[in-house]
């Protein structure tokens, strides 16, 4: 008996399909059951065209059944971003301004979905043009974290790795510009890469920032992901910008191991301001706080000789009564508080700051791989922090100039007007949300006469320099680890009024993109949330085109622990 | 010692850049928003660019040719399908460019 298909690989039920033992039909109808159970609840599609999936089924079925060999995704369902077109399909980027918009033809990396059989799950939630790191930034609402239905998913990709967490679809796309596929897939507790930047092509995909946008894959396992990744790689003539490199064998590079591979740490990641504050409570409420976050310790149960230990102390430190539950109430208020000074550092003075919790499971995961063979090295990145203004700067330039071309003229939402510039003007205050027009400022800002060499040009060479940075780094090592996001999931509208929180979002994620390398989150491990657990994600970073020796590093880590299997319990059925 | 303070940016005159008719609820709340925000992105004017290349794009670029073929493109009606006010003609449609 084996498991229902949505807790199985994704390349077990293509295999299954190819081999006639199970129909994309079957396969379909099962996905399309879950969708109609569960999207209502996360709102991870914004839209489920059914009688398309089937017609796609049965078209793969009818292929199969003429003798056709098919491809390496036959039957599997897969979200899609709505950014990426598909042809005669509404495709919209979550906004109001392409509305109605069908593109007349199918983006590369859909293309190629398609021969390789996949059935395609259009569209999947997002921050509106991919700006933002929780889809709440949707012109339709909010998509929800499986784990915990008040929180974020992340973003902007928050609608393809809440659907790939929920098991809604097996695998799906999603787009990174600053850690869009990565952090969504850390707080959603799946596997999300971003390729090099050249790997896939970018035809196709509505642009957000062209020098930094990437299309890359949502799975639960590095089996999928690197079967995606396989498939929709490669040279493009469409897109200039595309690698001539063949497609990677990342199949293979997930069986190499991690033996003998240098990972580096870099120093800046890791100086965390968060450390000090501790040092202002009171001793008593210092231990208790590092009892409560030793490894472990609000997974199982403390025994009954701990809590009284721990009553103690708290009775020494307070004077006051003991309750149940006391400990990790003060555990997560004194969590909160050391987070937000963190954070406050981190505007101020442009450092890293991560949450207790997910500073213990990248130690901890650092320490696995190093029991696994790796060489851990530590490494420096002096610009790095640098990366969050360089990148807002980049992305905002490239950006405002990119949005230009929805003018209400050719595609999408038209607001009318006495005159031309009436029509442009008013189309594009109405269509573009809140976020999307910040940003559109903020580019035009910097890129204008005047200011464009403190801020734009400025950021180009900061960019030159944090290049620099890693290519000395890669001297040392093979991959670069650390976190993919500062911390767990956030609640819905914490950080809706306050643009550079939101912002800080990518800390660890942006200079990636800034350099064009490609870069993984695979689950690590959870926080524990008021509602139950939250996953985090460890990010691994290679050179340029070397995608395999993060599946080699990856593959070992996954091999090792288990964390990749768990599925939140409100979808496992 | 370079002067960290950014210069203050007027998101009426930006926005006139951009083609966007905010409100002026909008103007207030993005003027006060971009305060923090461009002082937050000084932080860059602090290191030291000199003789630095601006770096454009990731990867090196080089011009990437093709034979100069005849090649379908998309029909025109399947582009004006999704132009507003096209209204099944054979053009985009605007409203009047020129004042009377």
């Amino acid at each position: 008996m084996s498991a229902p298909l949505h807790l199985r690989k994704a390349v077990e039920i293509a295999a299954e399909v190819r081999e006639g033992k199970l129909l994309a039909r079957d396969v379909a109808e099962h996905f399309l059951d879950r969708l109609r159970r569960y999207n209502p609840q996360i709102f991870a599609f914004v839209e489920i065209h059914e009688s398309d999936l089937r017609a796609q089924a049965d078209a793969v079925d009818a292929a199969r059944r003429a003798g056709a060999t098919l491809g390496r995704l036959a039957g599997v369902p897969v979200g899609v971003k709505d950014v990426l077109c598909v042809r005669g399909m509404e495709t919209t980027c979550g906004s109001k301004i392409l509305r109605g918009y069908r593109p007349p033809y199918d983006a590369t990396a859909v293309e190629r979905l398609r021969a390789a059989g996949a059935l395609l799950v259009p569209r999947a939630n997002m921050d509106e043009f991919a700006m933002g790191s929780s889809t709440e930034h949707s012109s339709f609402g909010p998509t929800r974290n499986p784990w915990d239905t008040a929180r974020v998913p992340g973003g902007s990709s928050g609608g393809s790795a809440a659907a790939v967490a929920a098991r809604l679809t097996p695998v799906s796309l999603g787009t990174d510009t600053g850690g869009s596929i990565r952090q969504p897939a850390a707080l959603c507790g799946i596997t999300g890469l971003k390729p090099t930047y050249g790997r896939v092509s970018r035809y196709g995909l509505i642009a957000f920032a062209s020098s930094l946008d990437q299309i890359g894959p949502f799975a639960t396992c590095l089996e999928d992901a690197a079967t995606v990744t396989e498939v929709i790689a490669g040279n493009d003539p469409r897109d200039g910008t595309t690698v001539a490199a063949a497609a990677p064998n990342l199949t293979d590079a997930l069986r190499q191991g991690v033996k003998g591979l240098r990972i580096g740490v870099p120093r800046e990641w890791t100086d965390d301001p968060s450390e000090w504050y501790l040092t202002t409570y009171p001793k008593e409420l210092q231990r208790i706080y590092q009892l409560v976050r030793s490894p472990g310790y609000l997974q199982r149960q403390p025994s009954r000789l701990e809590r009284l230990q721990i009553e103690d102390q708290i009775r020494q430190a307070n004077g006051g009564e003991i309750i149940d539950g006391i400990p990790n109430e003060i555990y997560a208020s004194m969590r909160t508080q050391t987070l937000d000074v963190a954070i406050e550092q981190a505007r101020s003075q442009g450092r890293f700051f991560m949450d207790v919790d997910t500073r213990d499971a990248i130690t901890e995961a650092l320490a696995q791989l190093e029991k696994l063979g790796a060489e851990l090295v530590s490494i420096d990145l002096p610009n790095a922090p640098l990366a969050i203004p360089t990148y807002y700067l980049v992305a905002t330039a490239e950006a405002s100039s990119n949005l230009a071309r929805f003018d209400g003229v050719r595609f999408g939402f038209r607001a009318e007007g006495r005159n031309l510039e009436e029509m442009y003007g008013r189309t594009r205050d109405q269509g573009f949300g809140e976020e999307v027009k910040r940003r559109i400022l903020l580019g035009t800002f910097v890129l204008s006469a005047g200011y464009s060499d403190a801020y734009y040009k400025k950021a180009l060479q900061v960019r030159t320099l944090l290049k620099q940075d890693f290519e000395r780094a890669f001297e040392k090592c093979d991959v670069i680890a650390g976190p993919a996001s500062p911390f767990p999931a956030f609640e819905i509208g914490s950080k809706m009024d306050d643009p550079l929180a939101m912002y800080l979002c990518d800390l660890f994620t942006a200079a990636i993109n800034l350099v064009g390398l490609p870069g993984i989150s695979i689950p690590c491990g959870f926080a524990q949330g008021p509602k139950g657990p939250l996953p985090l994600g460890l990010q691994l970073v290679a050179p340029a085109l070397r995608e395999d020796s993060i599946f080699a590093a990856a593959g070992a880590f996954e091999r090792a622990t288990q964390w990749h299997q768990q599925v939140p319990k409100a979808f496992a059925s | 010692m370079t002067d960290l303070t950014p210069p203050a940016m007027d998101p009426a005159v930006v926005a006139r850049l951009a083609r966007l008719d905010l409100t002026d609820d909008e103007k207030a709340r993005l003027r006060r928003e971009f305060d923090g925000l461009l002082r937050y992105f000084a932080q860059i004017q602090s290191v030291d660019t000199t003789g630095v290349e601006p770096m454009v794009y990731p990867v090196p670029l080089q011009n990437v040719l093709r034979d100069d073929l005849v090649r379908p493109s998309t029909p025109r009606e399947e582009i004006l399908r999704n132009a507003p006010g096209a209204g099944g003609g054979e053009f985009f449609r605007v409203p009047k460019v020129l004042e009377s």
